[in-house]
């Protein structure tokens, strides 16, 4: 891997110095304790503080609409298949414009150790449509089963789901942590924050956070395309991913939509489709 | 009026009836129009149904169906014009994706689908809003006090 990061470097003060673009957005070990986090590169001397290594899990394409990245000017970033599949989204929703960014695609095996669920079933180990492509080509077919986990979740009866549900549920702190880490979470005022009326209440209590679970699940239908960052930063450890997964399931069965993988998709709730949709379960 | 039940109440009294609250919201074009001309038609339906009145189906936000549960309601209804007949012309084919959906969420989560109704009900069928209305009463009655919010609010945690 320390090949790829000189050539990482090389890239972003190539880009720098040309004044390419304003920023370069990648992963460091900057963090406290040296852990990976996010690096802004502004200057050809601070690429050095670029990484890249088997602990690159999170997705960058979370910094891209804020504000005060956008100051920065164009932006290079650095990302996997599945960040590349969220910019997407941001793209098909007009949060940003394919020509304000360079994408450096980093070629991906997979993360974690074992490898992260989404792994296993990723069709975009190489990341399309980039501007610069590092890492050799990697020729992995997605395993059997996306599904496996929701599938096996719905043997349980109707009531022991909502235990579950409810017995995970109430120990959400509220942090939001699931939202902020969330690219597609990017609203400037999130429903939890309105209130009047307040449709959310904001203590930490179950009602409110049934309500706010079910509500961030669903507000990320036939968008989330599944880079589960809100399942693992979530200090409590609920599994935020496993909803997620039922509505992507959701969407590809009855929509026959894979959400991200391209930048001039429709969502499938801001269209629709009299070949496919149908009255089942309607009186 | 209405019997307000609470659990506690069903606890102690297996004899009280158990009333149904169910909140409908209803598209202004047809389906409340349906529900008036099912009114003027002297068509009688239970009096269990608690009517919002919204320009569209489409207007139907999840948060609205989740919100009456948690404020004690033991089913909620959504009906508006059928497909093709939208007042806005595709407010209903958006609602057809996006709340059945929903619907597959609340399962998932282990809330009872059946609490949750759809209908199409033009401003012409009166008497399918009255039999629609009965069906889901009687659907409610059977099912029993929706309990999960309650319970929430009683014991914290
Ligand atoms: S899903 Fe996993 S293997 Fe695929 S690009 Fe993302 S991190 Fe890499
Ligand atoms: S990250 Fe976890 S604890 Fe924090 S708000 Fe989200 S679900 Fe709740």
């Amino acid at each position: 891997m320390q090949d790829l990061t000189q050539l990482l470097r090389e890239t972003a003060e190539d880009l720098l110095k040309r004044k390419a673009v304003g920023v370069v957005i990648g992963y460091g070990h900057t963090g406290s304790r040296g852990d990976m986090t996010a690096v802004f590169a502004r200057t050809p001397q601070q690429v050095s503080q670029l990484a890249l290594d088997g602990e690159c899990y999170r997705n960058l394409a979370v910094y891209l609409n804020k504000p005060e990245v956008r100051k920065l000017g164009r932006c290079a970033i650095v990302v996997k298949g599945c960040d590349r599949r969220a910019i997407n989204v941001l793209i098909r929703e007009n949060q940003i414009a394919r020509e304000d960014l360079h994408i450096i695609g980093i070629t991906c095996e997979g993360v974690g150790d074992p490898k992260m669920q989404k792994c296993r079933f990723c069709t975009v180990h190489n990341p399309p449509d980039c501007d610069t492509v590092l890492g050799d080509p990697v020729d992995i077919e997605p395993e059997e089963g996306e599904f496996a986990a929701v599938e096996a979740f719905e043997t349980k009866d109707i009531d022991a789901r909502w235990n579950f549900w409810k017995e995970k549920l109430k120990d959400c702190i509220r942090c939001y942590a699931c939202r902020q880490v969330c690219p597609l979470c990017y609203c400037k005022q999130c429903v939890v924050e309105k209130n009047i009326p307040q449709w959310v209440e904001t203590s930490s209590h179950l009602r409110g956070n049934v309500m706010w679970n079910v509500m961030r699940a669903f507000h990320l239908t036939g968008r989330c395309i599944g880079c589960g960052e809100c399942e693992r930063v979530c200090p409590v450890g609920i599994p935020l991913g496993l909803l997620n997964q039922k509505l992507i399931q959701q969407v590809k069965d009855k929509f026959e939509f894979t959400s991200g993988m391209s930048a001039d998709e429709k969502g499938p709730f801001s269209t629709f489709d009299l070949g496919l949709d149908t009255d089942d379960g309607i009186l | 009026m209405e019997a307000i039940q609470t659990t506690s109440t069903a606890d102690d009294d297996e004899q009280t009836t158990f009333e149904p609250r169910i909140v409908a919201f209803l598209c202004n074009w047809c389906s409340y129009a349906g529900a008036d001309l099912a009114g003027t038609s002297r068509l009688g339906y239970p009096p269990n149904i608690r009517i919002v009145k919204l320009p569209c189906t489409g207007r139907v936000d999840p948060l609205f169906i989740l919100k009456a549960f948690e404020r004690g309601a033991d089913m909620v209804l959504v009906s508006g014009c059928h497909p093709g007949d939208c007042h806005y012309t595709s407010g209903n084919y958006h609602a057809r994706r996006k709340l059945p959906t929903f619907r597959s969420l609340l399962e998932f989560m282990g809330i009872d689908p059946r609490r949750f109704q759809m209908s199409w009900v033009s401003a012409a069928q009166g008497g399918k809003w009255s039999q629609v209305v009965a069906d889901i009463t009687a659907l409610a009655t059977e099912l029993g006090p929706f309990e999960y919010f309650e319970r929430i609010r009683d014991n914290r945690n």
